[in-house]
């Protein structure tokens, strides 16, 4: 193997300089090219404001709402009164408004009601001082409360006041590392190894005693301390109760909503009480009374979320079939081998850029306006975008077949609706087929996207659960739904296609 | 003229025939699940739809002359936001109050701004998505990367990026980031990049690894393998696949402004609910020559850049 020497090289170069020459000027093009890409990207950094946008954003929001999509919140609220406490869940709470959870315990005792003693803040700092010798301590658990509890109820009152069992204590776990107790006056967390107690005057003051741990926060002195707990959770002490927000795993409630009879039993206990219970609603079997249940979850509206997809994949259905079916002739209007008028070749495609042109959203908010909400709008607009698409590839397909067929059926003296039939359509029908095939699949995605415009099916209703931004978990739900249509369309689209084009189509890609 | 055919003959004869009816009958019976499913599906998209079809027709006409102007110039007045002789001071006619000055006197029109916004959403997030899916699509290819797993995995990751609807990564932006063009850039951004890496990387696949071959034998490490061997050959490709992304991706950034991403699609949804018919007008036209614009630059520059080669079907959208 010749090796070559600097100078042999040099010679080389020179003998031959626009090799060298052509690839400088290339290569300063690729940095040209760079320049200008780069330079433009700062152009739009200024243009749409990104970093100022991005400095603005609520990031902590966002934390929030990507973790709705796979879990769920409950959010008791724990009130506290003088001598006991109310435990209370919101409405549509998803741990609902009855029943017992394990990782809320509470205890009653009997208190007098309305009774302007200080029973409460004696109680409190009773507790108080017990707990306070363990604050510098190490993986020292609480004090079990039962034992201020005990101390709660004060017997000293006035005739007027009424002796009732009420809760004195609650503790609630969040996570397997933290825990918040309560008791009239005195909160107690603790968050792994460190605890934090904060006083509590009624309606009047938080206080913590001690420096707050790194995951407290207290605004202004004697406003509520929020408590963080990372994932499972947080909770906010003020003055008059404590907000807890205990974070879960899974989509709550996603079979029955929790006014539902079979809320909260476990899937043996429901599938029994569906084949062999007695009727719970004296008017319909357990199982027309359950699928109902199901149907109706107030909160998954599972019904509604599969009548709108339904409607979607009626819309991409419906306009790819309408469209190919109009296409179709114009088709062999606009080819210029099968219709020999030139003008009616213009006019034809003309039409079809018109119709690809004006986009589908153009198209989706005008039948919108026209049709009011719903599929009908949705079909028009693919109907129309569609026809403008499959007129132009089908004219090309039909510019592009093989003549031979068509002489031989003309040569033995066929009308030209026969020549068209026998020697035209066998030719191209597979590639039309495959074509709307492809473009079926796709307008199912498209569908979703111009629904959210308001042509109905499941992108309206995505896009209403979007706008309440406390719906994630419902966005989550949809989204799968569309993924597995999308998904079963694609490989029933991309099969036939198979099976249509015979060996290999443009879709069909080894994995 | 009768002809006699040989036992054999029968035979095929008879074969033929079974085969034309059981042909037929096949054709039939998808005739006819398709004129069931189709008229299901009007149905049901008839019943389902806020107005009835036969109801509505005859508002989709009163609607299509709700849209003629006043007067032919009116639409180059919203257009050009020159003051209209019929300006009564409701927002039908405020065309001049949408300039965008930027001197004292030399001013943008509003629309053709808002359409410079809509084709740079779509400029930058081509450029983003070209720019990730270029060097994704190197890790999904197989002749490139040898490990199976990270093949796997980034042809996953890419085409969850492509299928998850457009809609739901904007929405999610627009409630962390305000409403803006910037969510739209996301959005359609991650859809681009896991189109154009599936596109990008089926281009990798059936590159000449010859070029491959001679710097591997020269002892260029993996990086310069694909840098010198393989991206020469594909750029143009690249390239092309890039321009027809920029094509859909003006159409969908229009879409993705219609529901708050900033733009023309924002005013044209805006336009269009209150019927201010020479706005409407206006925009429409607008659009209808950008696209076209667009569409006809792209496909020159493509038709430069890869000869005859066609790539209009399989937009892989």
């Amino acid at each position: 193997m010749a090796v070559l020497s600097l100078s042999e090289v040099d010679e080389i170069a020179a003998r031959h300089p626009q090799v060298f020459a052509g690839s400088l000027r290339k290569r300063l093009a690729g940095w040209a090219i760079g320049l200008g890409v780069a330079i433009y990207l700062v152009f739009a950094w200024w243009f749409f404001a990104i970093g100022a946008v991005f400095a603005n954003g609520n990031w902590d929001i966002a934390g929030a709402y990507l973790a709705d999509w796979v879990t769920y919140e409950a959010r008791p609220t724990i009130g506290i009164e003088e001598n006991h406490l109310e435990i209370s869940f919101p409405r549509f709470d998803p741990v609902g408004e009855r029943g017992s959870i394990d990782w809320l315990t509470s205890e009653t005792a009997m208190v007098e009601r309305a009774a302007a003693a200080p029973a409460g803040n004696a109680a409190g700092s009773s507790a108080g001082s017990s707990a306070g010798s363990f604050l510098g301590t190490v993986g020292g658990k609480p004090a079990p409360t039962g034992s201020s509890a005990a101390a709660a109820p004060s017997p000293t009152t006035g005739g007027a006041a009424i002796r009732q069992e009420e809760t004195v204590s609650a503790a609630v776990e969040i996570g397997s590392r933290n825990l918040i107790e309560i008791v009239p006056g005195v909160v107690t967390v603790t968050r792994g190894s460190e605890t934090l107690v904060a006083d509590i005057v009624q309606n009047q003051s938080v206080t913590a005693r001690g420096p707050l741990p790194d995951w407290a926060e207290q605004k202004a002195p004697g406003s509520k301390i929020i408590v963080r707990f990372g994932f499972p959770g947080r909770a906010e002490i003020e003055d008059d109760e404590v907000k807890i927000r205990h974070r879960f795993w899974g989509w709550a409630n996603f079979v029955f909503d929790t006014n539902s009879p079979f809320w909260g039993k476990p899937a043996g206990e429901v599938f029994s009480l569906i084949a062999s219970g007695e009727r719970i609603d004296p008017k319909r079997s357990n199982l027309a009374l359950a699928w109902d249940n199901i149907l109706n979850n107030s909160e998954w509206q599972h019904l509604d979320v599969w009548t709108k997809l339904l409607q979607t994949i009626v819309m991409a259905f419906v306009g790819t079939v309408f469209a190919s079916l109009l296409a179709f002739p114009l088709a062999f209007a606009a080819a210029r081998n099968i219709t020999q008028s030139r003008i009616t070749n213009q006019v034809a495609k003309r039409l079809f850029d018109f119709l690809r042109s004006v986009d589908m959203l153009i198209w989706a908010l005008f039948f919108t306006r026209a049709f009011g909400p719903g599929p009908l709008a949705g079909i028009s607009a693919i109907f129309f975008t569609d026809t403008g698409t499959f007129g132009k590839l089908y004219s090309e397909t039909l510019e592009n077949i093989d003549d031979k067929q068509r002489e031989g059926i003309r040569s033995v003296g066929a009308a030209p609706s026969l020549v068209q039939r026998y020697g035209v359509v066998p030719q191209v029908l597979p590639v039309f087929l495959s074509q709307s095939l492809y473009f079926w699949e796709s307008n199912t995605r498209s569908a979703t996207i111009i629904g959210a415009v308001g042509a109905g099916g499941i992108g309206l209703k995505l896009w209403e659960a979007m706008r309440t931004n406390s719906d994630w978990e419902n966005v989550a739900y949809m989204v799968l739904l569309i993924l597995i249509v999308v998904f079963v369309f694609d490989n029933i689209s991309n099969a036939l296609r198979r099976r249509l084009m015979g060996g290999d189509p443009a879709g069909a890609q080894p994995v | 003229m009768s002809v006699t055919l040989s036992e054999t003959g029968l035979a095929v004869e008879r074969h033929w025939r079974e085969l034309a009816s059981r042909r037929r009958l096949y054709t039939l019976g998808g005739l006819l699940f398709m004129t069931v499913a189709m008229s299901g599906s009007l149905w049901f998209a008839n019943e389902s739809n806020a107005g009835k079809f036969w109801d509505r027709l005859p508002y989709l006409f009163d609607f299509i002359g709700q849209l003629l102007p006043r007067d032919g110039f009116e639409i180059w007045r919203a257009m050009f936001d020159l003051p209209s002789p019929y300006d009564d001071g409701s927002l039908k006619y405020n065309y001049p109050e949408g300039r965008m000055y930027l001197t004292e006197t030399f001013y943008v029109p509003e629309y053709l701004y808002k359409m410079l916004e809509t084709i740079n959403i779509a400029l930058v997030s081509t450029l983003i998505g070209f720019a990730i899916g270029f060097v994704l699509c190197f890790l999904a290819a197989s002749n490139v990367v040898t490990q199976r797993w990270l093949r796997f995995f980034v042809r996953r990751f890419m085409e969850v990026l492509r299928a998850f609807p457009e809609i739901v990564i904007a929405g999610f932006f627009l409630a962390v980031l305000s409403l803006g063009a910037v969510p739209a850039i996301i959005a359609v951004s991650i859809h681009t990049i896991g189109a154009l890496g599936k596109m990008f990387f089926e281009v990798v696949e059936n590159a000449d690894m010859r070029p491959d071959e001679g710097l591997r034998a020269a002892g260029a490490n993996r990086l310069e393998r694909v840098w010198f061997g393989i991206v020469p050959q594909v750029m143009p490709n690249f390239l092309s696949y890039g321009l027809l992304r920029l094509e859909i991706n003006v159409r969908a950034s229009t879409i993705i402004g219609a529901v708050g991403g900033g733009g023309i699609g924002e005013v044209l949804r805006l336009s269009i609910s209150q019927t201010h018919e020479a706005k409407t007008l206006a925009i429409v036209l607008l659009l209808l020559l950008t696209i076209i614009a667009v569409d006809q630059f792209s496909a020159w520059l493509r038709h430069r850049l890869v000869g005859e080669q066609a790539f209009a079907f399989g937009r892989g959208d």
